[in-house]
């Protein structure tokens, strides 16, 4: 059965058409790349998805449910998991602390004083598995805004995993990175993928990430979908070779 | 974590509660009981003005008003209702705890300077009521002719005329009160409001509902400082509109960030400078407001983190 299925979605700032008439079907277990140029709306085609805006026209679908008007909070419960363009993490908390938040919230202990032994040592223990899922464990009792970079990333990938989500949405998790760490976070993208039966989907500009993680790949250009297709279909495309590949690289 | 680790952990906690237990002992000689019970009222205040401001990330400057609620809710109770001090201790936290459960709801979408602002103007109204309500609360001149009663606890009375008695009552319920606060902070829900102080959206983004959060913060944050109100018109013998104005607000953020807050009792320290300064400095100039507006400017500019956060730095290194 679908995941998550997008309906003819489109989003307005005034006279500005950010994203227009958008469609798209993810399979459970898929990996789906998103790619164009900067301002192309892949960003706001997200926001939308999360719940972090409200679609001007169009029908978001997770398990066949429409969600379009439902909070983003309440998303997360469902089983949908986002990362930022632009880190997001508690910069000034432990990694250890980071990720023991998102196992709570994800337990739903947020309202809880105090926790049985039972409880607690199943957050303890859902953290020391993601430390080491992840390699942070050696830094663990550091604080996540003096981490590189590339920590930080991770730590907030494996924050969006603490959620136990079935859809994983990553806004450029190699952004701004170099080589050896982005293809760190690629292997982690993969190693989750594997282990995790998860949906992925991925905007990302590196493309030796996306067509080596992408099972499928949509581009967006101004708003509007340009081509929908396996990496080899994508490749092949002149569309997208004359708007996104050739000029970006 | 080392035998060593630990040890510097608790020392400065264990210190401190011996000063805190010790101070009759050492203060009574200079006859400045009542400033040692004022340093741990405000400090109370100011550390649950600190649960919203450090450990939540919300600034209000409106904390006054539940302050004040809680300090004309233990005087009109004694002035009118019953001669007795935890019955007053009681209403003056029950007015000030529901008063900001029902006005959360109407701010905790605010954000920022916003949220300060619409604050301050709740404060200010209830500063007029009890301005213009003469007849009830005295209005300018405040509430007088009550004073606070022994309190029987059935085996043994005791007289809470003397300020050293007080200043224990004082101190028995800010040990509950820092403890309850502590217990909070160090559970899944205080640590889903560190994560909102820290980054709303990615708490958002975990799931954690961030207003409702902040309303509980809020309202956990205005009913200790109600009962320290309480605890100030006990002190006093005496309200008056004051302890509802918006400068009062201001001086327990100056508190906090003086002392530090990101620190647990940064607040109480930043306290005991200011009742300390204030109390000497009065005596001696008229302008001595200034004067704590300057330590104030020094320290945010040479200790950001305030002064127990600098220690804490220090101590780490
Ligand atoms: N909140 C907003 N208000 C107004 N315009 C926005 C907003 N968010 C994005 N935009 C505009 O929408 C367009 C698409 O942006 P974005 O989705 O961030 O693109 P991408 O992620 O593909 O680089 C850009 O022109 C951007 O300036
Ligand atoms: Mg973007």
């Amino acid at each position: 059965m679908t995941l998550l299925k997008v309906e003819n979605l489109t989003k307005r700032f005034g006279s500005l058409i950010a994203v227009a008439d958008v469609s798209m079907v993810v399979e459970p277990g898929e990996i789906r790349a998103v790619i164009g140029p900067n301002g192309a709306g892949k960003t706001t085609f997200f926001n939308m998805i999360s719940g972090f805006l409200t679609p001007s026209t169009g029908r978001i679908l997770f398990d066949g449910k429409d969600i379009s008007r439902v909070p983003a909070s309440q998303r997360v419960k469902i089983g949908m998991a986002r990362t930022f363009q632009i880190t997001e993490v508690f910069p000034e908390l432990t990694v250890r602390d980071n990720l023991q938040i998102a196992v709570e919230a994800s337990a739903g202990y947020g309202l809880s004083v105090i926790l049985n032994e039972e409880a607690r040592e199943e957050v303890h223990a859902d953290v020391s598995e993601l430390l080491e899922l992840s390699g942070l464990t050696d830094r663990a009792d550091r604080l996540v805004g003096e981490l590189s970079h590339g920590d930080q990333r991770t730590a907030e990938i494996m924050m969006a995993l603490a959620l136990k989500p079935r859809l994983l949405l990553l806004d450029e998790p190699t952004a701004g990175m170099g080589d050896q760490e982005t293809f760190d976070i690629a292997k982690l993208i993969r190693k989750l993928h594997r282990q995790q039966n998860l949906s992925i989907v991925l905007i990302e500009h590196d493309m030796r990430i996306v067509f080596n993680l992408a099972d499928r790949i949509m581009v967006l250009a101004e708003g509007r979908m340009l081509a929908e297709g396996t990496p080899k279909d994508i490749a092949a495309n002149e569309a997208v070779q004359k708007a996104y590949l050739g000029t970006a690289g | 974590m080392t035998n060593n680790g630990s040890l510097t952990r608790y020392a400065p906690s264990v210190i401190g509660w011996i000063v805190l237990v010790s101070l009759p002992e050492w203060i009574n000689a200079v006859g400045y009981t009542d400033l040692g019970s004022r340093v741990v009222i405000l400090g109370l205040a100011a550390m649950a003005l600190n649960f919203l401001l450090g450990h939540t990330g919300v600034l209000s400057f409106g904390h006054a008003a539940y302050f004040g609620l809680g300090a004309y809710g233990a005087g009109l109770t004694l002035r009118y209702l019953a001669p007795s001090t935890g019955l007053a201790i009681l209403v003056g936290t029950g007015i000030g705890t529901f008063a900001a459960m029902l006005i959360g709801p109407l701010i905790i979408r605010l954000r920022g300077v916003y949220f300060a602002m619409v604050t301050i103007a709740f404060g200010q109204i209830f500063y007029f009521i009890a301005f213009r309500w003469n007849t009830v609360t005295g209005g300018d001149d405040g509430l007088t002719n009550w004073t606070r009663q022994p309190i029987n606890l059935g085996f043994a009375t005791i007289d809470l005329k003397d300020p050293v008695a007080f200043y224990y009552l004082t101190l028995v319920v800010f040990a509950v009160a820092t403890a309850i606060m502590a217990k909070l902070l160090a559970s899944p829900f205080g640590r889903s409001l560190l994560a909102i102080r820290e980054n709303e959206r990615r708490a958002l983004f975990l799931g954690i509902p961030v207003n409702l959060r902040i309303w509980l913060s809020w309202t956990v944050s205005c009913g200790f400082v109600s009962i320290a109100g309480a605890m100030y018109a006990l002190l006093n013998n005496f309200v008056d509109p004051r302890a509802l104005h918006w400068s009062q607000s201001g001086t327990f953020v100056i508190m906090a960030v003086l002392g530090g807050m990101r620190s647990f009792w940064g607040p109480l320290i930043g306290s005991a400078i200011y009742v300390v300064l204030q109390d000497y400095l009065s005596s001696r100039t008229s302008n001595w407001m200034s004067l704590v507006g300057l330590v104030f400017v020094l320290v945010v500019l040479f200790f950001p983190r305030g002064v127990l956060g600098m220690l804490g730095r220090r101590s780490a290194t």
